[in-house]
């Protein structure tokens, strides 16, 4: 897999080149070259949020058909906490995974149990003191690849933990036969990611990422069947610690300090790490950071609003006891902790030399006088910053700038006006003298 | 803002008074340039913090003001200069806790009476030049190391 693999893609027939998107991009990744809009893979977070302002549907999520699991001779799905809030008349978890059984799946292992064990882990860590406070939540991956490229200095804060997506797929590996599928739900791209090109481990233990969307559907109806037949016995895995980790502040309120904070939507978790990165947070245990509107719930690849959820999920957490799972013995387990190092990622600095890049930053500076400071766009590109950026950096020219292209042709047009032309005759006759 | 004199960048800010939704915009920016430029993390954090710090102080204290910066590749320096009321007692002011800061400005979360303790730690360097009645002009200095 390529090193910036990116479940966020683009559908080029569907895109007009409008700039909605460009404008939204939370780093600034994408731009409008030729009539159509172009990611930059280095940048792009895969938080989702062009996919959820692309006015033509331009934007797609790279994901896995559902047929897909017909490869695996043993299937094993792993549904997220966020899940369980999508269908109406839900009174249990059994439901739907009744349901996930009867679409093919041999075993369903909730990602709410994950969570539980990863909570129980966090609480040990920061009873040991040996974290650097605040600590930060790692769980969402569009953040964790936020902070690599635009805070790296907070590294040294993040929960060095998997997320409870992997940590439920190598504890099903573990325990599962040979030919094992392992799918997860996916209620956002950047879980999609977060298994092709992962952070904290080599390989992720997930084999394929089926979005919400995609099996909405089916899984409707087979619910509506079990529901008819009845479910059987209670199988559910989680409680409600683990499930309230699809909304924003659970995972936070399970580390069961007094002094957290959670913040959700892509532009309050930029605020919040502009905060850290600044020291004044440092009166903080755990700050929980999502980059979705309302928490997982909130995924580009739900179906329900994420307010109608989340209401939904609090109502079956009522039936669950506190927490379902906990880490047995006193070390935490190795499935839990990050076997690799999360990196920087240099997508922002101009240039590695710093010499080189105070004298691009003198050029942008330049440039960037010159331009209307409209931030319209027409360019391309997000600002007029943005455009002297590109311009610099050998990706675009001032002519893209429709402004100074229209100062250029007034005065084209000014000569022209100016020209004293001689008027000699053309006829070919020579002057009377 | 910016000129592009010699051999070094320099930007130019004005920090609006008794504007607390804008406090924080200049350090903001220049936070954002020192990333681009690529400088040492350690570098960029103290730079941000010391500068935070003494933006906040105008807005709180002197009604505003204006900040020049000048970055080249040995060091980046920021000129704070204020029209306000001045420090009476420079060597208490630098005392963490102490504060002249209003009830109301308490109560928006500023004037803990750590801004110039934090500018000092933060900084490589940091002169106060201050007149009781006609303003103030703190020197940040931090070094660029890589």
């Amino acid at each position: 897999m390529s090193e910036y693999f990116h479940s966020v893609t683009l559908d080029k027939d569907a895109c007009r080149g409008c700039i909605t998107c460009v404008k939204r991009c939370p780093t600034e990744a994408i731009r409008v070259r030729n009539g159509k809009a172009q990611i930059t893979g280095e940048r792009c977070i895969d938080c989702g949020e062009c996919i959820r302002v692309c006015p033509h549907h331009a934007k797609l999520a790279v994901t896995d058909p559902l047929s897909s699991i017909e490869r695996f001779k043993y299937k094993v799905v792993l549904p997220p906490p966020s899940l369980f809030g999508q269908y109406k008349r839900q009174e249990d978890l059994e439901l739907i995974r009744a349901a996930l059984r009867r679409l093919g799946f041999d075993e369903v292992y909730e990602v709410a149990a994950a969570a539980e064990l990863v909570s129980d882990a966090t609480r040990r860590l920061m009873e040991q003191g040996t974290l650097n406070k605040p600590v930060i939540s790692s769980a969402c991956p569009a953040v964790l690849r936020l902070i690599r490229i635009r805070f790296p200095q907070l590294l040294e804060n993040v929960l060095p933990l998997s997320a409870p997506m992997e940590v439920a797929a190598r504890l099903a590996r573990d325990q599962a036969v040979s030919e094992t599928g392992i799918a997860f739900i996916t209620p956002c791209p950047a879980k999609v990611t977060a298994i092709k090109n992962p952070m904290g481990t080599e390989k992720s233990s997930v084999d394929l990422a089926i979005s919400v969307s995609e099996i909405y559907p089916a899984l409707l109806s087979a619910m509506n069947k079990c529901a008819k037949e009845g479910t059987g016995p209670d199988t559910a895995q989680s409680g409600r610690t683990g499930l309230s980790w699809g909304n924003s502040g659970g995972e936070a309120a399970a580390t069961f300090t007094v002094r957290y904070l959670a913040a959700d939507g892509i532009e309050n978790v930029i605020n919040v790490l502009e905060e850290m990165e600044g020291d004044r947070l440092s009166d903080q245990d755990f700050v929980e950071l999502n980059a979705c509107p309302a928490g997982c719930v909130g995924g580009v690849l739900n179906i329900e609003n994420p307010y109608v959820a989340a209401t939904r999920m609090k109502h079956l957490r009522n039936y669950r006891p506190v927490a379902c799972n906990n880490i047995e013995g006193k070390a935490i387990p190795e499935e839990i902790l990050w076997d690799a190092e999360v990196k920087p990622i240099s997508a922002l600095r101009l240039d590695p030399l710093p010499q080189h890049s105070m004298k691009m930053m003198r050029e942008i500076e330049e440039i960037e006088s010159k331009l209307y400071g409209l931030d319209c766009g027409s360019c391309g590109a997000p600002s007029c910053r943005a455009l002297a950026e590109d311009i610099v950096l050998g990706h675009s020219t001032e002519d893209a700038c429709i402004y100074l292209l229209k100062d250029k042709v007034e005065a084209v047009r000014a000569s022209m006006l100016s020209l004293k032309l001689d008027s000699r005759d053309k006829s070919g006759d020579k002057p009377c003298v | 803002m910016s000129d592009m004199s010699g051999n070094s960048l320099h930007y130019h800010y004005i920090v609006p008074g008794d504007d607390f939704t804008q406090a924080g915009a200049a350090s903001s920016a220049v936070k954002q340039i020192l990333k681009q430029l690529g400088l040492n993390p350690q570098t960029i954090r103290k730079m941000s913090i010391s500068l935070y710090e003494g933006e906040i102080n105008m807005v709180i204290h002197a009604g505003g003001g204006e900040i020049d910066v000048d970055i080249d590749d040995k060091k980046i320096v920021a000129v704070l200069t204020d029209y306000g009321p001045g420090i009476e007692d420079v060597d208490l002011a630098m005392q963490a806790g102490w504060s002249t800061a209003s009830e109301q400005v308490r109560g928006l979360g500023f004037g803990a009476g750590m801004g110039l303790p934090n500018m000092k730690k933060y900084s490589d360097e940091l002169i106060i030049n201050t007149t009781v009645g006609a303003g103030t002009k703190v020197t940040i200095v931090v070094n660029i190391e890589n």
